[in-house]
């Protein structure tokens, strides 16, 4: 089964290392791994997708929370989140057909952002099945190069992944 | 939330009212140490390390002065684990910092709390392949806690604070410390950092168990007929051993042990069927086999521990009562968990139990030549030479006895250290040092080194095998410098026995590898001025080795052992507990 953390982790070197390591030794099966900048410069946020059934999820869970440069992880329920992502998708397109890709990225709502003499570069937005379709589409008529970006997932709502407060002069001890 | 940034900058702002310190990194390092009330480090100095041992000639620091970078960690980690306190190792960049990395994955594995210096070559240099450099952030990444590589000077004070706070609560762990040379030798300044460090990605309060968790855990405890303790590592670690016992003597149901967790329940304690595991005794895994409530304290279900995962306590509910949430449902489903200080949870557990039905006394049923008797208190195998070669079993037995079973029990890895767990009577939590998840030979000398620096006034006996003890020797050199009064004893059976044992019972009797030449060991020791005994003869075991435990100063005992005993019980790897060997019939 598939599912989505998602993560706040402190901005400076050697923090991607960490959560990659630690997926790849304990066997986590890594699908997709978003970093990218936040409002607060000192935070990143990361999506990562992975397979594996729930016990595994929970472990990932945990075992990425221990990391210390890990401020906060949760697996997000995929019913109540937004996920997206990027595809570059350079086609074969002789000037012939070059109109007929353009209808079919047109349908998937995806823009055309190069012309070349034998290709197309499409630029689709969407969850990774409607990318997936493009993909099967256009694979007719050769595709060249991909590039994806990797899965980015927010909450619905007002709901969103906070740092909790774990400064010992605040949290009371247990 | 405005509060909540409000109490935030508050809290900053106590933090900071820290004093101005101004000097060269390196005294902001052995500042730190002292601070942090680490008075005996143990290291070796080399290039870029160099400022640091600069600042510390002279300084009121206990220095000890290892014989290679290994040794240092170990010791760090068996201070560590004889004192309750952080143990600190130094070493220098490239092959000083690779030497390390087993001594951090040991203590990672039994989460022990030290902290590693090592020197890096100067930020210019950094990623240019340069003389001894290497990358020790990235390579000892899997086998840390935390590690940090520290960028600014002024930087220095504030990531030492944090890496003693972050080794030390929780559950424990290494954490390293990087210093490039060029910030180690330039000057700086920075405000001393005052209190609790607040490390935001780290929650050095463990969390706590709800009341309707506890009351789940109450309820499941009333419902057994058959509960069973199972004591880990953690338990001792949290130092639960009253809490334990009373535990124990509420439910008055039988109690286990792993092999971390050897010494919480004293080995006299009525209730106790001894240890658990590959090597455990009959009574106690039999006892796994026919709970219906196992209760896991500080534990985490190692593969050692628990045989065939899927056939481990087969008609039990768990209640696993532990620090590290990632444990729980890691190896085994917990069906009711406890997060949190294993101390903390107990009292808040144990005034809930009284007033109500819990106490289900009951034993194990098993076959009568496991069961134990008068002659063989756990029901193992008595291995006894009648022709006057000397039994591993009885050389741990005369050690317990010549030290009244108070002494600091040092161990290497392999047989000699499964039967130091079998037959040693341990009274008390941390007496037991061992190198329990990586099985590490060569842990033991370094470690009982650092054991009795934590521990000057107390015995510490080192059991080694012949094997493992040539791992680590040169720092007999250490021992002797020092005059430290540690009672080395080999077990000398001119194998690599576990090995030689695995061959013989798995591989066909085909011994790859596992036989050793080794040196006359008493005039080695002799060579480093450590005075040296040896033991041939069965009757001279006990008063050979009372004679080296009563001996001032260091001793080392040649123990001479049969080349193909064997360690018994063993529960063959990917069976179940109850599937155990406990002695192939036809030889002893």
């Amino acid at each position: 089964m598939r599912h989505t953390l998602g993560a706040l982790v402190e901005n400076h070197f050697g923090v991607l290392a960490r959560v990659a390591g630690l997926f790849s030794r304990r066997g986590f099966n890594i699908e997709s791994l978003t970093v990218g900048p936040t409002d607060d410069a000192s935070m990143s946020r990361m999506t990562i997708v992975v397979d594996g059934d729930e016990r595994m999820r929970d472990q990932m869970v945990s075992q990425m929370g221990k990391l210390i440069d890990v401020l906060e992880v949760q697996a997000l329920d995929p019913q109540a989140t937004v996920s997206r992502e990027i595809a570059l998708v350079k086609v074969r397109a002789t000037p012939e057909r070059r109109s007929e890709v353009m209808q079919i990225a047109d349908v998937f709502r995806g823009q055309v952002v190069d012309v070349g003499k034998e290709s197309l570069m499409v630029e689709i937005t969407g969850d990774d099945r409607k990318i997936n379709a493009l993909l099967e589409v256009l694979a007719e008529y050769g595709i060249i190069e991909i590039a994806r970006t990797g899965v980015v997932t927010l909450t619905r709502g007002p709901a969103a992944l906070t740092v909790p407060n774990t400064d010992p002069a605040q949290v009371p001890p247990a | 939330m405005e509060q909540r940034e409000e109490s935030f900058r508050a809290a900053d702002a106590i933090r900071a009212q820290g004093e101005r310190f101004e000097g060269t990194g390196a005294e902001m390092v052995v500042e730190g140490l002292l601070r942090e009330g680490a008075d005996s480090v143990f290291g070796h100095p080399g290039g870029a390390i160099l400022p640091v041992y600069d600042a510390l000639h002279g300084a009121p620091i206990h220095h000890y002065l290892m014989r290679h970078e290994q040794g240092a960690a170990h010791a760090a980690d068996g201070f560590a684990r004889a004192s309750g306190r952080v143990g600190v190792c130094i070493a220098t960049s490239g092959p000083g910092a690779t030497n390390l990395v087993t001594g951090l994955a040991n203590a990672h594995m039994d989460s022990v709390g030290i902290v590693a210096l090592t020197g890096q070559v100067g930020l210019a240099l950094l990623g240019s392949d340069a003389f001894q450099e290497a990358d020790t952030v990235g390579m000892t990444m899997p086998v840390v806690k935390h590690s940090y590589l520290v960028r600014q000077t002024g930087d220095i004070p504030r990531v030492l604070h944090e890496a003693f706070h972050i080794a030390g609560t929780g559950r424990r762990g290494p954490v390293l410390v990087d210093l490039p040379k060029n910030l180690t030798a330039g000057r700086g300044e920075a405000l001393w950092p005052h209190g609790q460090p607040h490390v935001r990605g780290y929650r050095s309060e463990p969390p706590r168990p709800t009341d309707s968790e506890l009351e789940r855990a109450v309820e499941a405890i009333a419902e057994a007929k058959r509960p069973l303790l199972m004591v880990g590592g953690g338990a001792s670690k949290a130092g639960a051993q009253d809490e334990v016992l009373a535990l124990a003597g509420a439910l008055g149901c039988p109690v286990i042990s792993t092999l971390m967790g050897l010494g919480t329940v004293p080995t006299t304690h009525p209730g106790y069927l001894g240890m658990m595991g590959m090597h455990g005794t009959p009574i106690a895994n039999v006892a796994t086999t026919q709970t219906d409530l196992l209760i896991g304290i500080g534990v985490r279900f190692d593969d050692r521990v628990t045989g065939a995962l899927a056939r481990f306590a087969p008609q039990a509910r768990v209640l696993h009562i532990e620090i590290d949430r990632a444990e729980v449902g890691k190896n085994i489903p917990a069906h009711i968990a406890l997060v949190g200080d294993v101390r903390q949870v107990l009292r808040r557990l144990l005034p809930m139990l009284q007033g109500q039905d819990v106490r289900h006394p009951w034993l194990p049923e098993i076959d009568t030549e496991m069961r134990p008797d008068a002659e063989s208190p756990f029901g193992y195998p008595r291995e006894r030479f009648t022709d006057g070669r000397i039994s591993g079993p009885q050389t741990v037995e005369a050690l317990s006895a010549a030290t009244r079973g108070k002494a600091i029990v040092v161990t290497d890895v392999g047989q000699h250290q499964m039967w130091a767990a079998q037959h040693y009577a341990f009274e008390r939590p941390g007496q037991f040092i061992t190198s329990g998840g990586l099985g590490t030979m060569g842990f033991g000398l370094p470690a009982a080194i650092g054991a009795q620096v934590g521990r000057p006034k107390e015995t510490v006996l080192l059991l080694t095998g012949d094997g493992s003890f040539q791992m680590t020797l040169q720092e007999l050199a250490t021992v002797r410098s020092y005059d430290l009064p540690i009672k080395i004893v080999i077990f000398n059976n001119a194998n690599l026995g576990m090995v030689r044992q695995w061959q013989e019972m798995f591989h066909g009797e085909r011994y790859s590898y596992s036989a050793l030449w080794n040196p006359d060991f008493c005039k080695l020791a002799e060579a480093y001025g450590i005075p040296a005994l040896r033991a041939t003869q069965s009757d001279e075991v006990d008063g050979l080795l009372r004679r080296a435990v009563d001996t001032p100063g260091p001793v080392l005992v040649d123990v001479r052992q049969v080349a193909d005993e064997n360690c018994w019980p063993i529960v063959p790897a990917g069976k179940a507990l109850d599937e155990m060997i406990v002695r192939p019939s036809g030889r002893a």
